[in-house]
């Protein structure tokens, strides 16, 4: 008796909304490392003196750049928060003989992350 | 109320067709009374597989619009006055309409071995009695005993789709059982399997196995646990080679 192996489509991603957002999640991380990259050409440019700095600067306030930090911002956003879904999963703790809640994790990293986004504006914004 | 079965009869057909069936709507039937309906009443060679009608057999699963689920448990009235396409199960071999082969799964369980393992010499005979376990101790694996193996998750999963080396999140499920089970002391075997390439490394964190499992199993947890362990392990290895093995 021959058994009948059904075709996998390339588009199977499509078929199921979330198969969908992980696709969408594993292509987070190619924005991720971009804006890595980025980074590093930013302090590489630093250290080339101030006018090399200035002209990255002013290069960054162009529409396409602000866009383009959007749609980065958009994409490491959605990132972060399938990590943040995903950590108290793994972290399984025990106070004794309790379980510490998941929902406990869930919102001290939330928590954590808004903390340290507040001291990144402040630092950048007014200090 | 209109179903459409995938029908696949190897001795004739060398292509899968969809048949369809028309069944009385009634408020309290699952999609497995209907096809117990279609069997009974209406066309006696469909085949399928089922036992116990109350979700804790694990035989009855089926693609149902496309998302696996035991068909003990899907109501009619959810799909109503829609039409519901049952398929087997994604991601097996098909041997006839809606039976697949499940060889392969039965096969990684097996490898997985799930039973509690005893060091040499440390193992209680009959005479010394049970391996005494805490309300607590148990906590930490009870959530992955409850595996039913119905495939829900397998099915669920495209990486088992593309690739059938994977051995996937029911058997990773059952390896962690063991692992966290204070009896148990055969981490140390499972764990080249676990730490395979086939094993939780083929992994992307999908997660569809766990909104699917009809037991809160939550096998892609145990997955990504096993990940963190498994990565524990192996910087333990580099790093301090000469605290290995007792």
């Amino acid at each position: 008796m021959s058994a009948y192996r059904r075709p996998v489509s390339n588009m199977w991603w499509l078929k199921r909304r979330s198969y969908i957002w992980f696709m969408i999640r594993e292509l987070t991380s190619i924005f991720t490392a971009g804006y890595c990259i980025f980074l590093l050409v930013v302090f590489y440019k630093l250290s080339q003196g101030p006018e090399a700095y200035a002209g990255i600067i002013a290069a960054l306030k162009s529409p396409v750049s602000v866009v383009l930090h959007i749609i980065t911002f958009a994409f490491v956003f959605y990132h972060a928060i399938t990590w943040f879904e995903l950590t108290p999963k793994i972290l399984v703790i025990y106070r004794g003989e309790e379980r510490i809640p998941a929902g406990l994790i869930a919102a001290t990293f939330y928590g954590g992350w808004v903390v340290v986004s507040l001291f990144i504006v402040w630092l950048v914004l007014l200090a | 109320m209109t179903l459409e079965i995938f029908r696949y009869r190897p001795e004739s057909d060398s292509e899968p067709t969809f048949q369809t069936y028309e069944v009385p709507f009634k408020e309290e039937w699952v999609v497995l009374d209907a096809i117990n309906h279609i069997k009974d009443e209406i066309d006696g060679t469909l085949s399928y597989r089922w036992s116990c009608r109350m979700g804790v057999c694990g035989s009855c699963g089926m693609m149902i619009n496309g998302v696996p689920k035991l068909s003990c448990a899907a109501f009619l009235r959810d799909y109503y006055p829609g039409k519901i396409r049952v398929e087997p199960l994604n991601g097996f071999p098909v041997l006839r309409d809606l039976v697949f082969e499940m060889d392969d799964f039965m096969a990684k369980l097996t490898d997985m071995q799930p039973y509690i393992i005893r060091k040499e010499g440390e193992e209680k005979t009959l005479e010394d009695g049970e391996y005494l376990q805490t309300p607590a101790e148990l906590a930490h694996f009870k959530q992955y005993s409850m595996c039913i193996n119905c495939m829900l998750c397998y099915a669920a999963c495209p990486i088992y789709a593309i690739d059938n080396a994977f051995i996937g999140p029911a058997a990773i499920a059952l390896g962690q059982r063991y692992n966290l089970d204070s009896r148990d002391q055969g981490k140390d075997s499972r764990q080249e399997l676990l730490g395979s390439k086939e094993g939780v490394w083929e992994c992307t964190f999908v997660g569809e196995c766990s909104r699917v499992c009809p037991k809160d199993v939550d096998p892609a947890a145990a997955i990504q646990r096993a990940k963190v362990t498994s990565t524990i392990e192996f910087f333990k290895d580099v790093l301090i080679p000469w605290g290995k093995k007792k």
